[in-house]
C-alpha cells in the first residue's frame, strides 16, 4: 500500500498564486478526482506532484519520503507517471515504440521493454495498433496510447491530465471503464484531472474542488454534488462551457 | 545505354555524396535543431589527419599511407572523435540556446577548424594520393568508370541500410529517434539525452570522413576548402528534404545529385559553366511549392 501526498503546497510565478496550501492524497486503487473552473491550478498541482514545476512551499511525499528536488524522469522511476493534455505522442514512431522507449527510458532492456509494451498494447485492448504511426492515430486512441505509454514500467500512481477532453459519451464510458481497471486490476493509485464533471462524479472515491489555486471543497462524489461553494466556483466562470457540463455532470449522476 | 548508363551512373555518385553529407547535417539537426555548418571543415581535417604538417605543395603521407583496411578506421575514428569533441567543448554550452546562436557558434567552430589546418599545412592545395588502387576503370552494362566510382554508390547504400538498420533496431536508434521527435519528452521519460545527443555527433563525423576519404581519393588533393561545396549542397539538401528528416535529405541528396548530372548534359556548352545557377533554380522552386521541405520533419520546436 502506497500512499501520494500533497502537504501544504503553493506555487507562486512571479508573485502570483498559482496554487496556496493545497493537501491532496491518493492511496494505492484509489480514484481521485481533481476539478475546478480553468485556470483553478489543476495543471500546476499535477507538475508539482510529478516533478515538473518545484513547490514554492510545502512538499510532495512518496510514502512519507519527500520527492523535492527531483527530475521528472527521477519522479517517473520511482513509480508516479502521468499523461499530458492532449497525448503528447512522439507522433512520427509507431504505437509500439512509444511504450517501448518509455521502458528503456526506464532503465528495461529492450528485449524486456518489448515485451511489456506488447502486453501493455493488449491489456488496453488497442494491440491491433501496434505498428501505427502514433500521429495518424484518431483521437480516442491517441489517448489509449498515452495511458498505455504511462502504464509502462507498473507505476504506483497514474496522474490523467483531461484523458476525455473532445470525447463522446460513448468513448467517455469506455475511458472509465479503463480506468477503473487501472485501479482495480494493477492497483494503480489514480489522480483524474477533467472538465467532464459527470464522469468525475460516477468515478471517483475522492474529490477536490480547486478555485483559483486554493481548495474550496474535498469529500466524496455525493458531498460535492451538494456543496453550494463548487456551484458558486462553477457559476461564477459562467461564460465559460464548465457551467453547462457541470449542470450535465448533475443530471446525469442524479 | 552506354551513355545513359554513364549519367546514370555519374548522377548516382554525385548524389551519394550530398546524400552522405545531407544526412550529417540531418542527424544533429533532428537531435538538436543545430545546423552545423562547421560539418565541411570537420570533412576538410579528416583528409589533412592523414598527412604531416607542411607547407609544401607536395603531400607528406602520414597515416595516409596505411593500408586501406587501416586507413578507413582511422579516418572514420578522425571524424566521429572530432565531432564528439565538438559537441562536448562547443555545442554542450548552446543547448538552451536559440538555433540562429547555435548556428552562429558553428560557424565559429567551422573557421577555427579551418584556420587550424591554414597554419599547420598552408592554403596551397596539396597533391595526394589516396588509395589509388581505386581509380581503375571498371566496365557495368556499357558504361566505364572509375571502381571509385562505384565503390561511392555501393558505401553509401551500405550505410543507408546500416543507419536504418541501426535506428530502427537498436535500443541506441530507438532512443534517438525519440529524441529527434521530442527533445523534451524523450528527456521526461528518462531517455539518456547526453549519450543520444553524442551518439548522433559521432555518427555524423564519421559520415563527414566517408566523405572526406571519397572526396580525396577522387579529386587526388587536399585542400582546406574542400568541404564546403559539398556542405553547402548538402545543407539545402537537408533544407529540401524537410529539416531533420533523414529520410527527405537523402532523396533530396540524390535529386540534388541528379539535377547537377543532367544539366551537365543537357545544357548547351557555352552555359555548363553556369550549371549551378540551375540547379540553385530548380531549389527556389522546389521551396515555392514546398517550403516545409519534400517531407517535413514535426517536432521542430521544443528543445531542452
Amino acid at each position: 500500500m502506497s500512499d501520494l501526498r500533497a502537504d501544504k503546497v503553493s506555487v507562486a510565478f512571479a508573485g502570483l498564486k498559482a496554487l496556496s496550501d493545497v493537501d491532496l492524497s491518493v492511496a494505492s486503487g484509489q480514484i481521485v478526482g481533481l476539478i475546478g473552473p480553468n485556470g483553478a491550478g489543476k495543471t500546476t498541482l499535477v507538475n508539482v506532484l510529478t516533478g515538473f514545476q518545484a513547490a514554492t512551499e510545502g512538499a510532495v511525499r512518496l510514502d512519507g519520503q519527500p520527492l523535492s528536488g527531483l527530475k521528472p524522469h527521477e519522479v517517473r522511476r520511482r513509480g508516479i507517471a502521468r499523461t499530458f493534455q492532449g497525448g503528447r505522442l512522439f507522433r512520427d514512431l509507431a504505437v509500439i515504440d512509444n511504450l517501448e522507449v518509455t521502458g528503456v527510458g526506464l532503465g528495461q532492456s529492450r528485449a524486456a521493454a518489448l515485451a511489456e509494451a506488447e502486453a501493455m498494447l493488449d491489456w488496453v485492448g488497442i494491440a491491433p495498433l501496434a505498428d501505427r504511426i502514433a500521429g495518424t492515430l484518431p483521437y480516442t486512441d491517441e489517448r489509449r496510447v498515452a495511458i498505455g505509454r504511462a502504464l509502462m514500467g507498473r507505476p504506483k500512481f497514474l496522474l490523467l491530465d483531461e484523458p476525455a477532453a473532445g470525447m463522446s459519451a460513448a468513448e467517455a464510458q469506455d475511458l472509465s471503464a479503463l480506468i477503473r481497471r487501472i485501479a482495480g486490476e494493477m492497483g494503480c493509485g489514480v489522480l483524474l484531472i477533467e472538465h467532464n464533471v459527470g464522469l468525475v462524479l460516477g468515478l471517483c472515491d475522492h474529490i477536490v474542488v480547486l478555485d483559483s489555486g486554493a481548495t474550496i471543497e474535498t469529500g466524496p462524489p455525493a458531498a460535492i454534488r451538494a456543496s453550494e461553494k463548487v456551484r458558486h466556483a462553477y457559476m461564477g466562470t459562467a461564460a465559460e462551457t464548465d457551467l453547462p457540463v457541470l449542470e450535465a455532470g448533475l443530471e446525469v449522476e442524479a | 545505354m552506354g551513355g545513359l548508363m554513364q549519367v546514370v551512373f555519374d548522377a548516382l555518385s554525385l548524389g551519394s555524396l550530398y546524400a552522405l553529407g545531407a544526412l550529417g547535417i540531418a542527424l544533429i539537426f533532428g537531435v538538436m535543431r543545430l545546423v552545423n555548418f562547421a560539418h565541411g571543415d570537420v570533412i576538410a581535417f579528416c583528409v589533412f589527419a592523414l598527412l604531416w604538417p607542411s607547407v609544401d605543395a607536395v603531400a607528406i603521407i602520414f597515416a595516409g599511407n596505411l593500408p586501406w583496411y587501416l586507413l578507413i578506421p582511422f579516418a572514420l575514428a578522425v571524424g566521429a572523435g572530432l565531432s564528439v569533441l565538438s559537441e562536448v567543448v562547443v555545442f554542450r554550452r548552446f543547448r538552451r540556446a536559440n538555433p540562429a546562436t547555435m548556428m552562429i557558434a558553428s560557424f565559429a567552430l567551422g573557421f577555427v577548424i579551418r584556420y587550424f589546418l591554414l597554419m599547420l599545412f598552408s592554403s596551397r592545395p596539396k597533391s595526394i594520393s589516396l588509395l589509388p588502387e581505386l581509380s581503375q576503370p571498371v566496365e557495368i552494362l556499357g558504361a566505364r568508370l572509375p571502381l571509385l566510382q562505384l565503390i561511392t554508390i555501393l558505401v553509401t547504400i551500405t550505410v543507408l541500410i546500416g543507419l536504418t538498420a541501426f535506428l530502427r533496431r537498436t535500443r541506441f536508434g530507438l532512443e534517438m529517434r525519440a529524441a529527434a521527435e521530442n527533445f523534451t519528452m524523450a528527456r521526461m521519460l528518462g531517455v539518456r539525452a547526453n549519450r543520444v545527443i553524442m551518439g548522433a555527433f559521432a555518427l555524423s563525423g564519421a559520415l563527414a570522413a566517408a566523405i572526406a576519404l571519397i572526396l580525396g581519393s577522387q579529386t587526388g588533393t587536399a585542400n582546406i576548402m574542400m568541404g564546403a561545396s559539398v556542405m553547402l549542397m548538402a545543407f539545402i539538401a537537408t533544407v529540401i528534404g524537410g529539416m531533420g528528416s533523414l529520410a527527405g535529405a537523402v532523396i533530396a541528396g540524390f535529386a540534388l545529385g541528379a539535377i547537377a548530372t543532367v544539366m551537365q548534359v543537357i545544357l548547351p556548352p557555352d552555359a555548363r559553366a553556369f550549371r549551378d545557377a540551375f540547379v540553385y533554380g530548380a531549389v527556389i522552386l522546389v521551396l515555392i511549392f514546398r517550403p516545409q521541405g519534400l517531407l517535413s520533419a514535426r517536432g521542430t520546436k521544443e528543445r531542452v
